[in-house]
C-alpha cells in the first residue's frame, strides 16, 4: 500500500495512550456500524427456511443452504441474472467505446463547440430520472423496444456515457501530448496514435470507466421497473422486489439472492476501487 | 485545468497550420473549419448522436408533453389493429400553475430540501473526520479502510433492502435490540418521523465511504511541510486544520459536495424500495413523486413530466449558483 510510504500529518508519532485508544474505538465503531448490515444479512442467509421470522440475536444454531437453494431451483433468479449480465455487459463495452473516444477529442482537440459540449456532459448527469422517464418510454414503445434487453441498454447509456466521458477526459489530460506527437511521427494515423497508443496507456482509467458503467447498469432500478414488465425480461434489480411485495415476503428468499448479488460485485469493487476515487476527483484536484 | 487547455490551444494551432497549407487559400471559413476540425468532430460525434437523441429529443418532448394534458387515457396508442389517435391539448402552463399552487408540491420540496441538505452534510463531516482519522500513521489502516469502504461496495438497491428488514418493525434486528434493552419497539416505516430518520440513516450509511474515500485523497495531497512549518511556528491543531487542511482540500471538497447534492436530490432507489414513499406519502422526494404520477394509477404523463422540468430547473440553479459562489472566492473550476 502506497499510502504507508508517504509522510503523514504530524502529531502522529507523539500521540499518547489515551489518544490511540480512542482512535481505535473510534475506528471500530464506525467499522461496526458499516459492517454489520452486511454480516447480518449474510447471516439472515444461512438461517434454515422460516429462520427469518425471529431476529434473535443468538449466532444461527443450524446453519443451512436451502434460501440458496430455492432461490437457485425454484425461482427465476438464474434469468434474471442473465438479464442483468447483458444488460451491464453490453453498456459497459458500448460506453466504454463510446467515453473514451469523446474524451480523447475533448482532451486532444480545441475546436469549436469544445466548452459547449464539456458543459453539456456536466449538465446530463444532473438530469433526474423523471423528466426523461415518459418521453423515453414512448420512444422504447414506438420503436417497439419496451422488454427488450437493447432498449434499456439504451437507456442507460444516458446515464453512463456522460460522466464517463468526463471521467476519461481527465485522464487523457495527464497522459503527455508528446505521446501522441511520437506516434504520429512514427507514421501512424491520428485514429491509430488514439487506439495503439494513447489507448493502451490508459488501462487503469478504461477499467474503472468499465466498472463504473457496469455498476450503473447493474444497480439502475427506475428504468428497469418501467421497461421491463414481462416476468421472464426482468433484470435483478426489478426481480428482487417480488420476493418482498406489499402482501407477502420471504425475506430468505432475499437475502439469499442479495448476498448472490452483492458478493461478486463488492469483490470487484473493493480491487478497483482505488483508481475509481481518483478517477473521479482528478478533474478536480488538477484545476 | 487552465494548464491543459493552453496546451490543447497551442499544438492545434500547428494542425490549423498545416490544415491551411492543405486546403489553400481559395476555400470558405466553413470549408477551413471543416478541414481542420472534422477529426475532433468525427470523434465526438457518436456521443453527441446519444445525447441528442436518447437526451436531448426526450428533454424536448417533455417539456412539450408537460405544457398538455396527456394522460394515460388520451395519448394514442394502437390496439391490435385498431389505432386510436392522441386527443390530448396543449394547455399551457396549466400544469406548472397547478403543481407551484398546490401544497402538496412545497410539501415534498421542504422535504427534499431537508432530505438533501441533512444528507450532504452527515455525509461529508462524517466523511471528513474518518479521512482524517485515516490519515494518520496507525495500525491495521488499510484493514480500516477496507471495512469502512464496503457499504458503498455494495450495489444500491441490495442495499436498500438489506435496511428494510434491518427496519422490519417485527422481526428486524433493530427492534430486536431495543426490545432487548428494555425498551419498546418502534414500527419504524409506519411513522412519518421515524421512516424520515430511517431513509436518511441508510442513505448516509450508502454515501460516507465515497466522501471518505475522496476526502482522504485530498489529504494525502497536501504537502506535509505545510504542517511542518505551522508546527514550527506554534500552531494548534485546529489552527492547523482550519488554515491549511480546509484550504486546501477546497476544490475537491467543492466537486464532491456538488455531486452529492446531485446525487442525493436524485436518489431513487433508496426511497423507492425502502418505504415506497410511504407511510401515505410522507418520505416521497420529488423524483420518485414525479415517477409516482407517471407510472401508477391512471398514468399522468403530462404531469410528471412538468414534475421534472421544475427538478431540473431547480437543480441548474443550484448548479449555477454554486459555481457562482465558488467562483467568487476565487476558484477556477
Amino acid at each position: 500500500m502506497t499510502a504507508n510510504t508517504r509522510p503523514v500529518a504530524p502529531g502522529a508519532a507523539r500521540r499518547s495512550p489515551a489518544a490511540s485508544v480512542l482512535l481505535h474505538v473510534t475506528l471500530v465503531a464506525a467499522c461496526a456500524v458499516s459492517l454489520f448490515p452486511v454480516v447480518w444479512l449474510v447471516l439472515t442467509s444461512l438461517k434454515p427456511r422460516d429462520g427469518w421470522l425471529s431476529a434473535e440475536l443468538e449466532i444461527f444454531n443450524q446453519p443451512s443452504l436451502t434460501n440458496y437453494a430455492r432461490v437457485l431451483g425454484e425461482t427465476e433468479f438464474l434469468t434474471w441474472l442473465v438479464n442483468s449480465v447483458l444488460a451491464a455487459g453490453l453498456t459497459t463495452v458500448l460506453g466504454v467505446f463510446l467515453a473514451s473516444t469523446t474524451g480523447y477529442a475533448l482532451s486532444r482537440h480545441a475546436f469549436p463547440g469544445r466548452r459547449g459540449i464539456m458543459w453539456m456532459l456536466l449538465i446530463t448527469q444532473m438530469f433526474p430520472v423523471a423528466i426523461l422517464i415518459v418521453p423515453l418510454y414512448n420512444l422504447m414503445a414506438a420503436l417497439g423496444l419496451l422488454n427488450q434487453i437493447p432498449g434499456l441498454i439504451i437507456a442507460y447509456m444516458t446515464i453512463a456515457v456522460p460522466f464517463c466521458a468526463w471521467m476519461m477526459k481527465s485522464y487523457f489530460d495527464s497522459i503527455p501530448r508528446e505521446i501522441d506527437q511520437a506516434g504520429l511521427i512514427d507514421g501512424l494515423t491520428p485514429f491509430g496514435a488514439f487506439w495503439r497508443v494513447v489507448l493502451p496507456l490508459a488501462r487503469p482509467s478504461l477499467a474503472v470507466t468499465a466498472f463504473y458503467c457496469f455498476m450503473t447498469a447493474w444497480g439502475e432500478v427506475a428504468y428497469a421497473t418501467v421497461f421491463m414488465s414481462q416476468e421472464e425480461k426482468r433484470t435483478l434489480a426489478v426481480g428482487l422486489q417480488q420476493f418482498v411485495g406489499q402482501h407477502w415476503s420471504d425475506w430468505g428468499l432475499l437475502t439469499a439472492s442479495a448476498v448472490l448479488i452483492a458478493v461478486p460485485a463488492a469483490a470487484v469493487f473493493l480491487v478497483v476501487q482505488r483508481h475509481l476515487v481518483a478517477g473521479l476527483t482528478s478533474g478536480a484536484t488538477k484545476s | 485545468m487552465a494548464v491543459s487547455t493552453g496546451r490543447a490551444r497551442s499544438t492545434t494551432r500547428d494542425s490549423a497550420d498545416r490544415g491551411r497549407r492543405r486546403a489553400g487559400r481559395d476555400q470558405g471559413p466553413l470549408r477551413r473549419a471543416l478541414s481542420r476540425h472534422w477529426y475532433a468532430w468525427a470523434m465526438v460525434a457518436p456521443v453527441m448522436i446519444v445525447v441528442t437523441v436518447l437526451i436531448g429529443w426526450p428533454l424536448l418532448r417533455g417539456v412539450y408533453l408537460s405544457l398538455t394534458d396527456a394522460t394515460e387515457a388520451n395519448v394514442g396508442r394502437t390496439i391490435g389493429v385498431n389505432v386510436i389517435p392522441a386527443s390530448y391539448e396543449f394547455v399551457g402552463l396549466d400544469n406548472y400553475v397547478g403543481i407551484l399552487s398546490s401544497g402538496l408540491f412545497w410539501e415534498k420540496l421542504t422535504w427534499t430540501a431537508i432530505w438533501t441538505v441533512s444528507c450532504v452534510v452527515l455525509h461529508y463531516g462524517i466523511g471528513l473526520g474518518l479521512a482524517m482519522l485515516l490519515h494518520r500513521r496507525l495500525r491495521f489502516r488499510s484493514l480500516y479502510r477496507v471495512l469502512l469502504i464496503l457499504p458503498w461496495a455494495i450495489p444500491g438497491f441490495v442495499a436498500a433492502f438489506i435496511w428494510r428488514y434491518l427496519f422490519n418493525s417485527d422481526f428486524g434486528v433493530i427492534n430486536a435490540m431495543l426490545r432487548a434493552a428494555g425498551l419498546g419497539a418502534v414500527g419504524w416505516l409506519d411513522d412519518p418521523v421515524t421512516a424520515k430518520l430511517a431513509v436518511i440513516a441508510v442513505n448516509v450509511w450508502v454515501g460516507v465511504p465515497f466522501m471518505m474515500v475522496a476526502l482522504l485523497g485530498g489529504l494525502q495531497s497536501i504537502p506535509s511541510e505545510l504542517y511542518e512549518a505551522a508546527a514550527v511556528d506554534g500552531a494548534t491543531p485546529f489552527q492547523r486544520f482550519r488554515h491549511i487542511t480546509l484550504p486546501m482540500l477546497r476544490s475537491v471538497s467543492a466537486t464532491v459536495v456538488l455531486l452529492g447534492t446531485i446525487w442525493t436530490f436524485n436518489m431513487f432507489p433508496v426511497i423507492f424500495l425502502i418505504t415506497r414513499g410511504g407511510p401515505g406519502s410522507e418520505t416521497e422526494i420529488l423524483v420518485t413523486y414525479a415517477f409516482r404520477e407517471a407510472f401508477t394509477g391512471v398514468r399522468n404523463y403530462s404531469g410528471s413530466a412538468a414534475w421534472g422540468v421544475i427538478i431540473l430547473a431547480l437543480l441548474v440553479v443550484l448548479a449555477t449558483v454554486y459555481r457562482r459562489a465558488l467562483r467568487r472566492q476565487g476558484e477556477v473550476w
